[in-house]
């Protein structure tokens, strides 16, 4: 690790640390990888479940915010997207939406 | 010791161009090629784990030690024995999976772990080394805890706990069964494989007999006082299948109302419990369970015979460089479960990923859904996110929970088989 790496490691970590008395976000990779169980591999469904492989990071965004608050009903997902924070919220879907 | 030496001195000649290494980097250094991981069971959690350690990090050699060539899943076999699917609809194989990822994948059975010198050995004879190890095994039956019940004798009296012939032989039972037959179920004491399992199983059975046995009966013999999803369950047995009346199909006996199986005779296929003997026309006995024999063997297992692990990473209390992932792993607040199995494989392998790096595992983040069908139309489900609270798996306050009152069960049940296909393409696919 050079000397600036670690410099600001440490300074990440120092915001870590402040960051909440909740723990830290998880990112956009560790979440998706969890979805992948109802969603399929790199979001790519192969039943009914829709796919999230690739989906705009706005529109994704948007519906898991509406999950979270209730303003949109599904089966399922009201009760997943309580788990996540805004900001890993943020995080997972500008990760499906950068995948190839 | 002098293989260490040897390859520390070869390690500390290439050493000058590579500065500022430590000495495990060295030692990593002098292999030559990536790193390599070794993961003992190629199922549920096993199979994710590899997959995903592949996914984050191409440079990692993986390799799989599985004795099956063909790999049925529990979840569905339920769907299975209750005359859904087709055995084949369950069972996955390996070959294709193995190439697309570039896993190795060895058909033999790990008989030992040496945990200082970082090898496993297989009833083969293959000795086969590593930089890390993820032991998945799953669950074994405790026989003994059952008398007059063995290994043998569940040949007679299936617990088909482990899919594979087991769900067949007790499907065939079924559809051998009068009608008017009584098919007794032995549900297990906490913890087991699968919470829900016992009672979707039943609904199903009940769905099967309803439609071609309909003077057929169902009693649930239970080492427990109560079980997961009981009120989705409960309410659905009301609502097709009469519990609650005197002409209900399904009698549960709870562990408080002497439901504890304590003796089964498998050629009568009698079942008994401390004031009472129950003659089945098909008896399905399910013990108690334990992590898989590799972990005790290995001394990964503690008292309560299951693997304490930190969660963080799933590496074992008991050994370094050894991670144990699945249902032998002791994961509460996450339940023994498929999907929680899936969830702790994509963890660990970042973990693993991380540390081979020397770098420090990620924050994790896990999920839980267990679907269940009380018909093949009506289905439920129970979810859960978690995060981890100093160091430990923690339900995140607010998320999960189970289907809520006027839940669309229709859509439910297909959602349930959409799960399914997406995790075995997540797992083997
Ligand atoms: C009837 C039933 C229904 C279920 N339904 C659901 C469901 O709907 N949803 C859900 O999420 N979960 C469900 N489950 C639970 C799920 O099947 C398990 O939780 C999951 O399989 C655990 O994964 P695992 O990797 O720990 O073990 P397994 O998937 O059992 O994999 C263990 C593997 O390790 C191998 N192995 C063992 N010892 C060795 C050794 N010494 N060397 C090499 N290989 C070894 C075994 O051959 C096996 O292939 C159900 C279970 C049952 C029984
Ligand atoms: C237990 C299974 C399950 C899990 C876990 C899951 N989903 Fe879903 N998801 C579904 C189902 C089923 C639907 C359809 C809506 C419904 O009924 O809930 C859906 C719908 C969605 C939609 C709406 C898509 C559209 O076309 O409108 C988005 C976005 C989504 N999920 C994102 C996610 C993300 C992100 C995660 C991980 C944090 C996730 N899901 C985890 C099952 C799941």
């Amino acid at each position: 690790m050079t000397r600036t790496s670690l410099l600001s490691a440490l300074f990440v970590a120092g915001l870590a640390v402040g960051h909440s008395a909740t723990a830290a976000d998880a990112s956009g990779q560790m979440i998706a990888a969890q979805c992948n169980g109802c969603h399929g591999f790199e979001g790519k469904s192969v039943g009914d479940a829709p796919s999230l492989h690739g989906r705009s990071a706005a529109l994704m965004a948007k519906a898991m915010m509406d999950f979270k608050s209730e303003a949109r009903q599904a089966t399922i997902m009201n009760r997943i997207a309580k788990g996540y924070s805004d900001a890993e919220i943020q995080n997972v879907a500008e990760y499906y939406a950068n995948l190839k | 010791m002098s293989i260490k030496r040897r390859q520390f001195i070869k390690a500390a000649g290439a050493a000058g161009a590579v500065t500022g290494l430590s000495l495990s980097g060295l030692r990593f250094a002098s292999a030559g090629s990536g790193k390599h991981v070794v993961v003992v069971g190629g199922g549920a959690g096993g199979a994710t784990c590899a997959k995903y350690i592949r996914h984050f990090d191409s440079s990692v050699k993986v390799t799989v030690i599985e004795p099956k060539t063909e790999f049925a899943t529990c979840f569905m076999s339920n769907w299975v024995i209750g005359g859904l699917k087709e055995q084949d609809w369950i069972t996955h194989t390996y070959g294709d999976w193995s190439a697309k990822h570039g896993i190795d994948v060895i058909h033999d059975l790990v008989v030992d772990i040496d945990a200082d010198k970082q090898t496993v050995t297989t009833r083969g004879g293959k000795t086969v080394s590593y930089d890390r190890l993820v032991v998945s095994p799953g669950v074994d039956m405790k026989y003994d805890t059952i008398d007059g019940y063995s290994e043998a004798a569940s040949h007679l009296v299936p617990h088909a706990w482990h899919a594979g012939p087991q769900t067949t032989v007790l499907r065939k039972q079924l559809e051998d069964m009068p009608d008017g037959g009584l098919f007794v179920m032995a549900s297990p004491p906490n913890p087991f494989r699968c919470p829900p399992g016992p009672y979707e199983r039943v609904s199903l059975v009940a769905n099967y007999l309803k439609r071609n046995k309909p003077k057929s009966k169902i009693l649930i013999l239970d080492a427990k006082d109560k079980f997961s999803k009981q009120g989705l369950f409960t309410a659905g047995w009301e609502k097709y299948y009469g519990y609650g009346t005197d002409d209900s199909m399904i009698e549960w006996r709870s562990r408080a109302n002497d439901g504890t199986v304590k003796a089964v005779d498998a050629e009568t296929r009698t079942a008994m419990t401390t004031f009472d003997e129950i003659k089945a026309d098909v008896l399905n006995v399910i013990p108690a369970q334990t992590a898989g024999h590799i972990a005790h063997k290995a001394g990964l297992t503690d008292d309560s015979g299951w693997c304490p692990v930190d969660h963080m990473t799933w590496e074992s209390k008991m050994h370094k460089n050894v991670h144990v992932i699945g249902d032998a792993a002791i994961a509460s607040p996450l339940p023994k479960s498929g999907y929680a199995a899936n969830s702790e494989g994509k963890v660990c392998a970042a973990a693993v990923v991380a540390m081979l790096k020397g770098n420090d595992a990620p924050t994790p983040s896990w999920v839980n859904t267990c679907y269940s069908l009380v018909t093949p139309s009506h289905g439920i489900s129970v979810a859960m996110v978690y995060d981890s609270k100093d160091g430990s798996v923690s339900k995140v306050k607010g998320s999960g929970g189970l289907t809520p009152k006027g839940g669309d069960y229709t859509l439910e049940a297909v959602y349930a088989e959409s799960w399914y296909l997406n995790i075995v393409d997540d797992m083997f696919g």
